[in-house]
């Protein structure tokens, strides 16, 4: 008897206008895993981060979350069941302090009343001393981390990362790293989107490959590698063995 | 907060006490009217992001919906006031598909939409129900001192309105709403409900200043409650001064219709040289409004 996935995405679809970019994904997150969605460009990784968030309703298959049909579910909603994300190129509330962008989502986002500590939560993502200023006022990284303090002041179960780590220094990069792996250890479901190999051999239990909306392995990144249609999508069919 | 109660509580004193010492009690009710509108233009523009082009429409929805609750239900004035209040907030619900829409699509459907309603209560095949395009008379209600001190109680409960949206989640989370709805849907805002909240909430000012307008005045056409002017006065006012705070549409109603009624009339010439300059200015040096200077300066401005 295997235990219940925490996310399971079924026969995915989603197209815009006559552009299948989801066609018929299949993959599952267990509570505490990291599973890492890798892929080239446009191959879906984040639109299908999108339609798990809600911002778009898939048009096939399901997403079933603790055992619940989630899909086409207000983006609002899915954050009270515990879903939340962190955003590519993230978009904070600027004229807001960052301490209010927390407390927003700590206010609104959370299914139960607990109390959330606004100034941990901003010290584990390198943000204390920054609490007063305006978003506005952060660098690139910076609100990259404020995204990410954002998500996880919803509680949530299952957090969609997608590439965080593009534009971190290596040092960054091992502090990220060792928080996603405590937010997992924490019981904790993650999806991570990135480019960075390392990165995503550094965080992940198991990869998903995507090509041009379907997946074409499974498994972990070390057998990834060698495996002949992830190689060739990655670099093309004509390289010499 | 407490900056922000005193602000309230002077501007409120002042309206309430002015007309014991000045005898033009209707440039002091107007004025009353344009703060009380402007704070609504605030509550959708400030605290959303959409530029309520029709505003007048619930205004003129409000006045229309005293004076038919007057003349068909003979009802008291107070009562009627309700019905106005009703009449705007039906026809926030009514318009709040635009909601779709962003940016200048909605400001244009917003006022397109208030000229329509313009044109239905000014169809004379409406005229028993409406007086068309004859106009409103409601002397039978005529009550200049009432009918102020009611006025300077919606501009108080509207001011209080505002106190409660700039210290309170649910103004932070409206803010949210108009930075990035996106990312506001992913901290757990519900997006389409915070919008028509603040949309009926500005509808609902609107439409009471409007009834007390109608009240005020007894006798008015169409287009005097529909006029286009009262969008764009009450949008520039809260703009001049500064949106998304308490202070900055009082100013800019005190400077601006200041401005307005010492040389507004004798002078238009100038005055609207004046007011070109002044806005220009506005836009290029201060697109914030006035309050961000004081902001500038290290003040803290409610």
């Amino acid at each position: 008897m295997s235990p219940e996935p925490l996310l399971a995405v079924s026969g995915l679809v989603k197209s815009f206008g006559g552009l299948v970019v989801l066609d018929g994904v299949n993959f599952h997150v267990m509570p505490g895993e990291i599973l890492g969605l890798v892929g080239p460009n446009g191959s879906g990784k984040t639109t299908c981060i999108n339609v798990i968030t809600g911002l778009y309703k898939p048009q096939a298959g399901s997403i079933t979350y603790r055992g619940r049909a989630v899909g086409g579910l207000p983006s609002h909603r899915l954050v009270h069941l515990g879903i939340n994300r962190t955003f590519q190129v993230p978009k904070p509330f600027l004229p807001l302090t960052v301490r209010q962008n927390v407390e927003v989502a700590a206010a609104y986002g959370r299914p139960d009343d607990l109390a959330v500590d606004i100034d941990a939560l901003l010290a584990s993502v390198g943000l204390d001393g920054h609490a007063g200023k305006p978003a506005a006022a952060l660098n690139s990284i910076q609100q990259k981390m404020l995204d990410l303090a954002r998500a996880l002041a919803t509680g949530p179960r299952l957090l969609c990362v997608d590439e965080l780590a593009a534009g971190l220094n290596p040092a960054e990069l091992d502090g990220v790293a060792q928080k996603l792996r405590d937010l997992a250890r924490g019981g904790m479901g993650l999806l991570v989107v990135e480019h960075l190999m390392g990165f995503i051999d550094q965080v992940t239990d198991r990869v998903i490959v995507l090509n041009a909306g379907r997946e074409i392995f499974e498994g972990v990144l070390a057998e990834a590698v060698r495996d002949r249609q992830v190689v060739d999508v990655f670099l093309g069919t004509d390289h010499d063995d | 907060m407490r900056s922000a109660l005193v602000t309230v509580a002077v501007v409120v004193a002042a309206a309430a006490l002015l007309p014991l010492a000045y005898a033009n009690q209707l440039l002091l009710f107007n004025f009353v009217v344009f703060l009380t509108l402007a704070q609504g233009v605030n509550i959708i523009y400030g605290f959303t992001g959409y530029l309520p082009f029709g505003y007048v429409g619930f205004f003129g929805a409000g006045a229309y919906g005293f004076s038919l609750a007057v003349m068909h239900l003979h009802l008291a004035p107070l009562p009627a006031l309700a019905c106005a209040a009703a009449a705007a907030v039906l026809l926030g619900l009514l318009l709040t598909p635009l909601l779709r829409l962003s940016g200048a699509y909605f400001a244009i459907a917003n006022l397109a939409a208030s000229q329509a309603m313009l044109q239905i209560v000014s169809n004379p095949n409406l005229t028993d129900i409406t007086k068309g395009p004859y106009g409103v008379s409601l002397s039978g209600v005529f009550s200049p001192n009432l009918s102020y001190g009611v006025a300077v109680a919606i501009l108080a409960a509207t001011l209080a309105v505002m106190v409660f949206l700039r210290h309170s989640r649910f103004g932070l989370a409206l803010q949210a709403i108009r930075e990035d709805p996106v990312t506001a849907g992913m901290a757990g805002i519900d997006v389409v409900r915070g919008r028509t909240v603040a949309w009926l909430l500005s509808a609902l000012v609107a439409g009471s200043i409007g009834g007390v307008f109608a009240w005020y005045v007894s006798v008015f056409y169409p287009e005097t409650v529909f006029s286009p002017e009262f969008s764009i006065f009450a949008i520039v006012f809260a703009l001049f001064g500064g949106i998304a705070t308490i202070t900055g549409p009082i100013l800019g109603v005190l400077i601006l219709y200041g401005i307005y009624n010492a040389i507004g009339i004798s002078a238009p010439q100038y005055f609207q040289l004046i007011y070109g300059m002044l806005i220009m200015g506005l836009v290029l040096f201060l697109p914030n409004g006035i309050v961000s200077l004081f902001k500038r300066w290290g003040f803290d401005v409610p």
